[in-house]
């Protein structure tokens, strides 16, 4: 009776809530590492998300977004209906009326129909963290539209091309640092990476076991934090001290000679003479026509064993074969040639470590330390696995040679305009050091490696652009040679985003920092319909962004938009959906089915493929529908070869069907697990019509586990080399020879230098071609020093991802928004106070671009040179259902609009790329600092104005937000 | 800390009622109790303790439970004032109705006069202690906050009873405690300065190396983790600028004590009512900022893990 | 000011607790938002958010990832640092709540908040030195972590699921869960062997949650031994082995 005065617990803290929970399992996409997360449901409500133990990726862990998926799903800013822009409105305003889906789709069909029916190239499709581009890229394809890429040309290509026409493979999610076996792990510029989950578990345990880790970054934060010791670095400038590693590791013959002699094009010999073949490798005429880039076949090399030339392969290979890496010989017929080797090591003479500590801020001393370091851990600390191999030219290894340093680096090599030459470098300096493949260092993951240039051409004939008419190719791929552009007769670009011309030759994933500004300009011609998903290219994915939100809206002299038409396909009110004319809601990824395909970027681990799915585990919101079902539907009543049957009808029932019966080669769909009738092959086999299910029964992952001795040295590997062919992931089962020296950059430089007979650039671009097609790595400053007063921006600006927050996706995420709801400018103390701004004021920041104003704080963890904040953080008032006073407007701000989207050139203008592959420079831009007067007001600048909430958004944005179970009373 | 409201008011009235009591009850003792003013005088340190007692509840997320705060009072000070503080004035409110149905000049019995002491100064210790007690609070760990809200009380509880006598009429009272009131306030100003004086030379326990664990000579927290704020930092930092602080604790110094003290001195030798008036006024201004400045001066050693947004 | 009617802390023979390992933690704030996510759909909740999509966005949240830097540039540390609840063995937030909402469970040493009891005076959030209670602004009581006591011991959970949120969260494995009054427990182990220490020990709450220090791999190769400034940090002798603290350590208190 008195129980109630009873000093028990009256509220039961250990009461389960996890009876009639039901879990369901599926991937996540709270950002593109694509862990598996099971859901846990009741009523119907997503209740909890945790990490899927049985799961290859993430093994049970979870990250701060992965775990914020429920706000995710709840947001405010949740689409739900298709709206269209009201007319008489502005585009950028925001102002809509809701229509149905059968209006939509009318509307595409007819519009994209007419299109397709007179130039269907005047369609782009382009796209951003989208992990669907096997679906999208066929799509555009079958349209007949070259316009068409994803996001990797602003993200990261200058990493995946760098290290693909260098080593057949990248890090990013192609490769990575195999740090179970590592003990050194030096990791250069990353911050957060698409590796997130794996990164973390394996850095957790490489450092528990004792394994040294150094960090190369000017900003010490993150991963970083945990670095047994960190080397700040000036930005832009790591191509000078891989150059100088390189020159120490030479110098002191820290170097794997034999792994060069065999695996490398390090002996082949380059022709010195001058003329048509000048730098390009020697080849016997004899022996049929010469080897290019994607036709290793036919090299020479010089026998020191028996004095004389022979073919690199199969004779250099021989048992008793000595190559030469240095030295200078002569061909039979007088050509002077040299080992590839010696020309690196013309390269790196003069880049000593007093050289690079000028550029980079590193006391050479340290550089020289570094080297040592990383040289004698590879080479004298090395040790063998009793993994026997056979390579392919038939000889059988009795181990696998292990060589325990791992290097990993991202976008803080990769988003400058020297970052395709400084990620050479990188690769270089691995495979001087064997460390490619190889145990303990960098190791691919399938369909990597590639060939060295892959087997993959970008769509490039013009004359293949015809009305109702699929493209003979794929509009992305990895040109060999000038041969393989995508120009016209006269050299001028053939794409919207300049991709694939004489400006950015290799630009493999497309450029779509380039589209909004070209298409706006007519550059090279004029674009009808501009379909965007999944990019905020208003706001955090563009550069300039003022100015390029002016271009979204910018009209012609009729009075027409300079882009006629607008489509968006976003899941939330960003700040992109604005600027609409027809905006198409996506559901969320609890919603919705994915495929994660070998046809595209699988989850593939070191020792095998993997590929998986999403399934939906709760009802689409509102009128919500896939993106894959829109793009289904529409191929459908666009009649699109590979989506229509012979009568005319629909191939694909839908977006599942599709993906379960749709063959890119016999037996090769997007799926590689559970195929056969009856679900019983693997890799190849028919369309099973249950795979979806076994998917979903097997925790939406298919993994497969190549035998021991086909999990390493897969560039050389005979039997993997066999296996990945029988399984369509390459086309050869050739080896993949590093290229220490890049002929194929070469074969650019001679058509620019009017020594080639083929395609040559037009006039004002051969000094650009000449200089940055090196065929060895070397390093420049960005460009855009060249174009600024350097003394007026002394600093270097930078963003890095918060590890909680992706892009602009998770300021709707209640949570994750507690987090990081606004930013601020990071500046080294003394840095700052010579600018006389104090900790906390707030400052101008000033780049010969545009100026913004922002608070400032002080960290001793960045270099002095450097000023940096995270990325995306800033928002549009207005935009993702936030309170037009909310932190992310007022207080947050972006840096985008600092970095400008194009350089002068030539007396006009070239996109703010690198020259060779078009990757976005976004950390190359410099500033100054300056204090804000007191009187100036305390919220950032720029602003814009407040947008409306669109109609049919999922709203609700509460002042109490109570997430709970409800409870018994 | 950053001072509540609710707080404030309620020790600082609460305060100034006990201390009247004690006037009352030691004017009974020593015979020289007001006539007519002194059931009025006690109903209003009634009156008083009854607003400190609902300006606490306003403390309360649920005043409903109140209740349960008598439980603890085996380990909480907190639930032994809760104890004490509903006693004292069961007592208080005794007395008043003994003296407002008394004979005119009946002289109050002396044990009650006591027992209203003795409660009094149980009440100031169970308040003190639910702030000396808390150890890692440095400038409230200490004999002198019992001291002091002891002093404090006495001080404005003096000067309340001879405020109140001269309003009701019977400036004798008055001008017979006018040298309690001037001693006791100059005591409480002594011993608060006192306590400002070892709070202004007080070195933190502890450090941010303490907190973390990081042993460097430099250690600067550079985020708390969260940008929009949390109770931790909305409880515990008053927001009040390093001059802000220094003003109020000259501030309280000037209008609790050294005014009063003149203005008592000035009711001593005239005898005037504006006098006692004013100083009730200038103390009570300045006994509710010394309350504030008491709560703000806490260093919270939580507040090292909110230091920084960013 | 000691109390003195205050018991003597009973000496409880299992006390659970959080080893934090600041050697790896990465500052990824997965374990705040997978505790918060648990925990508003649990036993404890709801956790409510107050201006969720508005100016200074503010929440119940009982574990936060806060960051320090450590030394000066070019030796900087950066040190990610988790806290939640310590559940302290001699628990000051205990004693002064008026009403017994505010208690250590006998069985475990885990404290918890009656929140059927609470009055809401938040006088147990001023007694805890480490900031580590937050008061609900909408529920108007406090909270603060619950070591998970609603998963650890729900049978419904698969054995190896009985764990607290935030542990099975952690990417880097950060965060350690374990009886610490077992010596044969994964986490006196790693108190023991890695030198785990207490925050504030001034103050002599005992927390049960222990952390561990930075550790510094210092190079294999003798000759790439960095003898310039940017490595002071690595000057003296490693405390064992090739590891040695660093400057973002502290070896366990010696008292
Ligand atoms: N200054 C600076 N700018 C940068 C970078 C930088 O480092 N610094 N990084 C660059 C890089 S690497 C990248 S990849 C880009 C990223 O930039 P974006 O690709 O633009 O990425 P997000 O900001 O995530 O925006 C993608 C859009 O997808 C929407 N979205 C989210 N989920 C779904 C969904 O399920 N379906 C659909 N249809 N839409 C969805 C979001 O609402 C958002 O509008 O930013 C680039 N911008
Ligand atoms: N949580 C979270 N995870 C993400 C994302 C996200 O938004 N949030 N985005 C995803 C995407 S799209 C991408 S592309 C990846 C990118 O993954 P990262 O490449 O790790 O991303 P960034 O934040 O651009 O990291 C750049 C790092 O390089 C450093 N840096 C900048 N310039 C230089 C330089 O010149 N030299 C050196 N050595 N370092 C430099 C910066 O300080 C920063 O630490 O992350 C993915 N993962
Ligand atoms: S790393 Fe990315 S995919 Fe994995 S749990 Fe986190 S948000 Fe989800
Ligand atoms: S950390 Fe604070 S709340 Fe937790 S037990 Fe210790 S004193 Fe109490
Ligand atoms: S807030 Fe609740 S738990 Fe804390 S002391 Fe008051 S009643 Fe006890
Ligand atoms: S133990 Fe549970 S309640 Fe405590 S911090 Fe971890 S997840 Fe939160
Ligand atoms: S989840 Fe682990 S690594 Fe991430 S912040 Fe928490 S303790 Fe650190
Ligand atoms: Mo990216």
């Amino acid at each position: 009776m008195f129980k109630f005065l009873s000093s028990e617990p009256v509220h039961d803290a250990t009461a389960s809530s996890t009876a009639d929970t039901e879990v369901k399992t599926t991937t996540c996409y709270m950002c593109a590492c694509r862990c598996g997360i099971r859901v846990h449901l009741r009523d119907g409500q997503v209740r909890y998300i945790d990490g899927n133990p049985d799961h290859p990726i993430n093994k049970g862990v979870i990250c701060a977004k992965g775990s914020a998926g429920i706000m995710k799903q709840v947001s405010p800013a949740r689409l739900t209906q298709p709206l269209l822009r009201r007319p008489g409105s502005e585009r950028g305003e925001g102002e809509f009326e809701p229509i149905s889906w059968e209006r939509a789709y009318e509307l595409l069909t007819e519009r994209l129909g007419r299109i397709r029916a007179t130039d269907p190239k005047k369609f782009a499709l382009f796209t951003g963290r989208d992990q669907m581009q096997a679906l999208t890229g066929l799509f555009a394809r079958q349209f007949g539209t070259p316009n068409y890429a994803a996001h990797g040309g602003f993200c990261s290509v200058n990493m995946a091309a760098g290290m693909i026409y260098s080593v057949g493979g990248s890090f990013w999610e192609f490769g990575g640092p195999d740090l179970d076996r590592a003990k050194l792990f030096v990791m250069i510029g990353t911050a957060e990476d698409h590796h997130s989950n794996p990164m973390k578990i394996a850095l957790g345990d490489f450092k528990r076991k004792g394994g040294r880790f150094i960090s190369i970054n000017p900003v010490r934060t993150g991963y970083s934090a945990i670095a047994d010791e960190w080397i700040p670095i000036r930005p832009g400038t790591d191509g000078a001290l891989f150059m100088a590693l390189l020159h120490e590791l030479l110098a002191q013959g820290l170097v794997d000679r034999s792994f060069l002699q065999r695996f490398t094009n390090a002996p082949q010999l380059v022709v010195l003479d001058e003329g048509e073949r000048e730098g390009l490798f020697a080849f016997d005429p004899a022996a049929g026509p010469p080897g290019d880039g994607r036709h290793p076949h036919n090299k020479l090399a010089w026998d020191l064993a028996s004095g004389r030339v022979v073919q690199a392969y199969p004779e250099g290979v021989e048992e008793g074969r000595q190559l030469a890496l240095e030295g200078h010989y002569k061909l039979a017929d007088g050509t002077r040639v040299a080992p590839a080797f010696q020309l690196l090591r013309d390269r790196v003479a003069d880049t000593t470590p007093e050289w690079a500590e000028d550029i980079t801020g590193i006391p050479s001393e340290r550089i020289r330390q570094l080297a040592r370091e990383v040289g004698e851990t590879a080479l004298h600390q090395a040790f063998e696995l009793p993994i026997p191999w056979t390579d392919a030219w038939g000889k059988r290894h009795p181990t696998t040679q292990g060589r325990p340093v791992a290097f990993h680096a991202m976008r803080g090599l990769a988003a400058h305009s020297n970052g395709f030459q400084t990620v050479r470098a990188l690769a270089v300096l691995m495979s001087v050091l064997g460390t490619i493949d190889a145990p303990g260092g960098f190791r691919h993951k399938a369909p990597y490696p590639r060939h060295i240039v892959p087997n993959y051409r970008a769509f490039n004939d013009p004359s293949m652009i015809k009305p109702n008419t699929p493209l003979n190719a794929a509009p992305l791929g990895f040109p060999a040679g000038p041969d393989e552009l995508a120009v016209h007769e006269d050299g001028t670009p053939l794409r919207i985003d300049h991709a694939f011309s004489w400006e950015h030759p290799l630009s493999a994933h497309g450029m779509m920092h380039n589209v909004i500004t070209n298409a706006v300009r007519g550059d090279p011609y004029e674009i009808d319909t501009l379909l965007i998903f999944m990019a905020n290219m208003a706001w955090n994915s563009t550069m300039n962004t003022m100015e390029v939100r002016k271009k979204l809206n910018a009209r012609g002299e009729d009075g027409n938009y300079k882009i006629p038409f607008l489509v968006v396909c976003d899941a939330f009110q960003s700040e992109m959906v604005a600027f609409a004319d027809l905006v198409l809601p996506d559901t969320t990824y609890l919603e919705r089915h994915d495929v994660m395909s070998m046809l595209d970027r699988p989850i593939s681990e070191y020792d095998g493929p993997v590929d998986s799915v999403r399934v939906p585990v709760v009802e689409p919101t509102g009128n919500c529908k896939p993106f894959q079902e829109v793009l289904i539907e529409l191929a459908s009543r666009l009649k699109f070869p590979a989506f229509t049957r012979e009568d005319g009808t629909r191939k694909f029932k839908d977006y599942p069907d599709f993906v379960v019966n749709f063959q890119a080669q016999p037996g090769v769909g997007f799926l590689m697990g559970w195929r056969g009738k009856d679900g019983t092959e693997h890799l190849r086999g028919d369309p099973n019509p249950r795979q979806w299910e076994m998917y979903a029964r097997n925790n939406c992952v298919f993994q497969y586990h190549m035998p021991e001795d086909q999990q390493y040295m897969r560039n050389w590997n005979q039997p993997y080399l066999d296996f990945a062919k029988d399984k369509g992931w390459r086309q050869r089962n050739d080896p993949v020879q590093l290229a220490i020296y890049s002929d194929t950059l070469q074969a650019f430089r001679l058509a620019a230098q009017g020594k080639s007979k083929g395609r040559q650039p037009p006039e004002h671009l051969r000094e650009r071609i000449a200089t940055y097609f090196d065929p060895l790595p070397f390093w420049y400053a960005p460009l855009e020093t060249a174009c600024i007063d350097a003394d007026r921006y002394p600093l270097a600006a930078i963003t890095q991802r918060p590890m909680a927050m992706y892009h602009s996706w998770d300021s709707q995420n209640a949570w994750l928004r507690q987090i990081h709801s606004h930013n601020y400018l990071y500046v080294n103390p003394r840095t700052a106070q010579e600018a006389g701004i104090e900790d906390g004021g707030w400052a101008w920041v000033t780049s010969a671009w545009g100026e913004l104003r922002c608070m400032l704080r002080y960290s001793d963890a960045v270099e002095p040179g450097t000023v940096w904040t995270w990325n995306a953080i800033g928002k549009g008032s207005g935009a993702w259902q936030l309170a037009p006073a909310a932190d992310e407007s007022r207080k947050g701000f972006l840096l985008n609009h600092l970095i400008t989207e194009e350089l002068p050139f030539a007396g006009g203008h070239i996109s703010n790329s690198d020259p060779v592959t078009g990757q976005a420079g976004w950390y190359d831009v410099r500033v100054n600092l300056r204090p804000a007067a007191p009187e100036e007001p305390a919220e950032t600048f720029p602003q814009i104005a407040t947008v409306p909430s669109a109609p049919g958004v999922l709203g609700g944005a509460r002042k109490v937000l109570a997430y709970l179970v409800p409870r018994k009373p | 800390m950053k001072p509540a409201l609710s707080i404030i008011l309620f020790t600082t009235i609460a305060g100034a009622a006990q201390g009247m009591v004690v006037a009352l009850a030691l004017a009974t003792l020593a015979g020289i109790a007001p006539a007519t003013a002194l059931a009025p005088m006690l109903w209003a340190a009634t009156g008083m303790l009854l607003v400190a007692l609902v300006a606490s509840f306003f403390h309360l997320g649920h005043p409903l439970r109140a209740w349960r705060t008598v439980l603890m009072w085996r380990t909480s000070w907190m639930s032994r004032e809760v104890i004490v503080l509903p006693a004292f004035i069961a007592l208080v409110g005794g007395w008043a109705l003994l003296a407002t149905l008394a004979q005119r000049d009946a002289v109050a019995p002396h044990w009650l006069a006591g027992m209203a002491i003795v409660g009094a100064v149980l009440l100031w210790y169970c308040t003190a202690m639910i702030y000396a007690c808390i150890r890692f609070i440095q400038e409230w760990a200490h004999p002198l906050t019992v001291v002091n809200y002891t002093t404090l009380g006495l001080a404005s509880g003096f000067v309340t009873a001879g405020a109140l006598a001269v309003m009701a009429g019977e400036p004798g009272f008055a001008s017979d405690i006018a040298p309690w009131a001037l001693a006791a306030t100059a005591l409480a100003w002594f011993t608060r300065a006192l306590s400002l004086r070892r709070n202004a030379r007080l070195k933190p326990k502890s450090t941010t190396q303490t907190a973390t664990g990081i042993q460097a000579a430099r250690v600067v927290q550079k985020s708390m983790g969260m940008t929009g704020g949390s109770f931790n930092t909305r409880e515990f930092f008053h927001g009040a600028s390093a001059h802000g602080m220094r003003m109020a604790r000259t501030g309280f110094q000037v209008l609790a004590f050294a005014l009063p003290i003149l203005l008592l001195a000035w009711a001593l030798l005239s005898g005037s009512a504006l006098a006692w008036l004013l100083a009730l006024g200038s103390q009570a201004a300045g006994l509710l900022a010394e309350r504030w400045f008491f709560f703000a001066q806490a260093r919270h050693p939580q507040n090292i893990y909110y230091q920084a947004v960013s | 000011m000691n109390n003195p009617v205050q018991p003597a802390p009973e000496t409880l023979a299992k006390q659970l607790a959080l080893v934090i390992d600041l050697n790896v933690c990465v500052g990824c704030h997965a374990c705040v938002t997978s505790c918060k996510e648990w925990n508003t759909s649990g036993a404890a909740g709801p956790l409510t958010d107050l201006n969720a999509y508005g100016e200074r966005p503010t929440g119940t949240f009982f574990n936060r990832v806060q960051t320090f830097e450590a030394d000066s540039y070019p030796d900087t540390q950066t040190i990610h640092f988790p806290k939640s609840c310590l559940h302290c063995e001699d628990p000051p937030c205990v004693p002064v709540c008026p009403t017994g909402a505010s208690y250590k469970r006998k069985s475990d040493g885990i404290v918890l908040v009656d929140y059927d009891k609470c009055i809401g005076c938040k006088y147990c959030s001023w007694a805890c030195p480490y900031g580590a209670r937050e008061f609900d602004e909408e529920r108007k009581v406090m909270t603060k972590c619950t070591l998970c006591v609603d998963r650890i011991y729900d049978e419904l959970l698969p054995p190896q699921d009985r764990k607290p949120a935030c542990v099975k969260a952690c990417p880097t494995g950060a965060r350690l869960f374990g009886d610490v009054k077992d010596p044969d427990s994964e986490v006196s182990q790693a108190i023991r062997e890695r030198g785990g220490y207490q925050l504030m020990p001034e103050w002599e709450t005992q927390p049960a949650n222990h952390y561990l220090p930075r550790q510094i791999t210092l190079s294999t190769v003798p000759q790439a031994q960095p003898n310039f400034r940017l490595g002071d940090f690595l000057n003296g002798e490693p405390a064992s082995g090739k590891h040695k603290p660093g400057s973002g350590a502290m070896e366990k208190d010696a008292r």
